[in-house]
């Protein structure tokens, strides 16, 4: 099954701006990292996905329903927790919560135990009947979460769910989003500008760009793939890479080093073998774990200011 | 000894296989909860002053009218006029109560939480709408209701009480035009501003800055003129249908009765339609 997919999904607002464009992406149910930088496309995308706005042409498909003609099963089935503040501060967390899962189409009793279950694993539970306006930005994202969590979704759309917090407690939501994707068996989707931070807890990946597809694939195939080994010499660099290309290895000079694809153990005593035959000095040889971040950075064409911050995170 | 220890179940996560209810259900369970916030239930003590304040006023006034019915046996005004004078009271509370409804909800953004759920765009102001115009009603129709009862108690026959009963049910109709007016003028105008402050000051301004233009009409123009200068402001607005369906005094509008009773209803309609196109654009 797919989670979501996109068929040349375009969205041009009345002022002209095209949010997406062309956008054309199928992905599995797990963890699904959204990146991109600000203005890509991202918040779209999850209106459109949550029935919110019309596409301008193109259409989507989410949980195999489609939003625009089924809002109410969509939206039934879905949790969404925006990016920004949006949490009345003279409530309760308790009352809230129990509040919107009432909107969700849970009974009242339902609705109430449910809230306290979804605020108990959040960490909330024993604050739950403070008012809201007393609580710390973590605590705050904490209940954005919960709400969207209330009422027992088959997939979660979590817009920045680390924005404003301090490293300790993005910590803290990323290892909460990876236990809802894993042990609640509830498909996620998460938003992020920071591809460094999602691509961890992640099962694949989706890069867009100024509203178009980057990249998308599985984060497993992503890394296995791509990593390298890294032969520094001190000299004699282009002989080295000449006779490892008759090795049949495809060295890629990256300024002072070759890097080497690492199929295996046997990688290594192939290079050692080569260097000790041109009798080269050997500077410096170690294992290279490619970030999938280096990998959108070799995507992309030329690296613009809005790019950066997708790529530039390690 | 005992070698038992205490231990923290953890009990994992537990999926939800109950009935989940639809859009109406959904509707419903934000008019409850919107009815409820009108009287600071569920709030803190802050939102609980001054509706409940607004409540023990209107009692007090409701109590005075019995007393003063069962001590002289003459009653004060007739349940429309009790309405009529209590129009202060009711805007009073519009301009606490409609910025609660709608501008807090601007305010903290909270709104994108409502319409990723299966409401639809509509629902969310009608559901405030109706939740304001009940809480109004109820105000107006709990304090009629309590001087009827008060009526009730202090006649000599039993056919006196159907009497009363039957003064009452036109006034409680009444009251819901008051309602309705009153309701859908203030959360509109509401609705356009995010602080409550601001919202409850032009709520104030949207009701009384009219009432002078209806003075220097009614005192100065003809007599046409001073017939329609109850179209200008709300208050005088209801006030004069009433004045055409029950006969209050001679001052009325006369002729343009109808006109008053077509007004009311375009007022009324044209704030609805104007609070559903605000929440189109709202957040979206």
């Amino acid at each position: 099954m797919t989670l979501i997919a996109t068929e040349s999904l375009t969205m041009r607002y009345a002022n002209g701006v095209t949010a997406l464009s062309e956008l054309t992406v199928g992905v599995a149910p797990g963890i699904v990292g959204l990146v991109g930088a600000n203005g890509a496309g991202k918040s779209t995308l999850i209106k459109i996905l949550l029935g919110l706005l019309p596409p301008t042409s193109g259409r989507a498909t989410v949980l195999g329903l489609d939003p625009v003609a089924q809002t109410e099963q969509v939206r039934a089935r879905v949790g969404y927790m925006p990016e920004h503040d949006c949490l009345p501060p003279d409530l309760a967390a308790a009352e809230l919560v129990t509040h919107l899962a009432r909107i969700s189409g849970l009974p009242r009793t339902a609705a109430r135990e449910r809230a306290s279950e979804a605020l108990r694993h959040v960490g909330l539970y024993e604050e739950r009947y403070r008012q809201i306006g007393g609580y710390s930005t973590g605590m705050k994202q904490r209940v954005k979460l919960a709400q969207a969590l209330v009422h027992d979704p088959d997939l979660l759309m979590l817009d920045e769910p680390t924005n404003g917090l301090d490293p300790a407690g993005r910590e803290a939501m990323l290892a909460l989003i990876h236990r809802i994707g894993t042990e609640f068996g509830i498909s996620v989707l998460v938003c992020s500008h920071l591809l460094g931070e999602v691509e961890r807890i992640c099962d694949s990946l989706v890069a867009i760009d100024a509203g178009r597809l980057l990249r998308a694939a599985e984060v497993s195939a992503m890394t296995t793939a791509r990593d390298v080994l890294a032969v520094e010499v001190t000299e004699g660099a282009d002989a080295l890479a000449a006779r490892l290309r008759e090795l049949g290895l495809d060295p890629q000079p990256d300024g002072r080093a070759l890097l080497v694809p690492l199929a295996g153990e046997e990688t290594y005593d192939v290079v050692l073998a080569a260097v000790a035959d041109l009798d080269l000095p050997l500077h410096r040889l170690d294992q290279r774990r490619h970030r999938i971040a280096e990998l959108f950075r070799e995507e992309r064409p030329a690296p613009e200011q809005t790019g950066r911050e997708v790529a530039g995170v390690h | 000894m005992s070698t038992e220890q205490s231990v923290i179940h953890d009990i994992g996560y537990q999926r939800y296989a109950g009935v989940r209810l639809g859009r109406g259900y959904a509707f419903r369970a934000l008019y409850a909860h919107s009815l409820r916030t009108a009287f600071g239930l569920g709030r803190g003590v802050l939102a609980k002053i001054f509706p409940w304040f607004v409540v023990g006023v209107i009692t007090i006034f409701a109590a005075v009218f019995i007393v003063i019915r069962t001590q002289t046996g003459q009653a004060v005004g007739s349940y429309e006029e009790f309405a009529d004078g209590n129009g202060l009271l009711l805007i009073m509370f519009c301009a606490t109560v409609a910025p609660e409804l709608v501008s807090r909800d601007l305010r903290t953004g909270v709104l994108p939480l409502y319409f990723s759920r299966p409401i639809e765009r509509e629902d969310y102001p009608l559901a405030k709408l109706g939740a304001l115009v009940t809480a109004l009603w109820l105000l107006l129709a709990g304090a009629q209701t309590l001087i009827f009862a008060g009526a009730a108690f202090s006649v000599d026959r039993l056919g006196q009480v159907w009497d009363e009963l039957l003064d009452l049910l036109p006034a409680l109709a009444y009251s819901a035009v008051y309602a309705a007016v009153f309701g859908s003028l203030a959360l509109l105008v509401a609705s356009l501003a995010s602080r409550r402050a601001v919202a409850a000051a032009v709520v104030v301004a949207t009701f009384l800055v009219p009432t002078p233009v209806v003075g220097v009409l009614s005192l100065t123009g003809s007599e046409n003129a001073q017939r329609l200068a109850g179209l200008a402001s709300p208050m005088t607005l209801v006030h004069g249908l009433g004045q055409w369906l029950f006969d209050v005094e001679g001052t009325g509008p006369g002729a343009f009765g109808p006109l008053y009773g077509v007004t009311v209803l375009t007022v009324v309609f044209a704030c609805t339609v104007a609070l559903l196109v605000r929440y189109r654009r709202v957040a979206s």
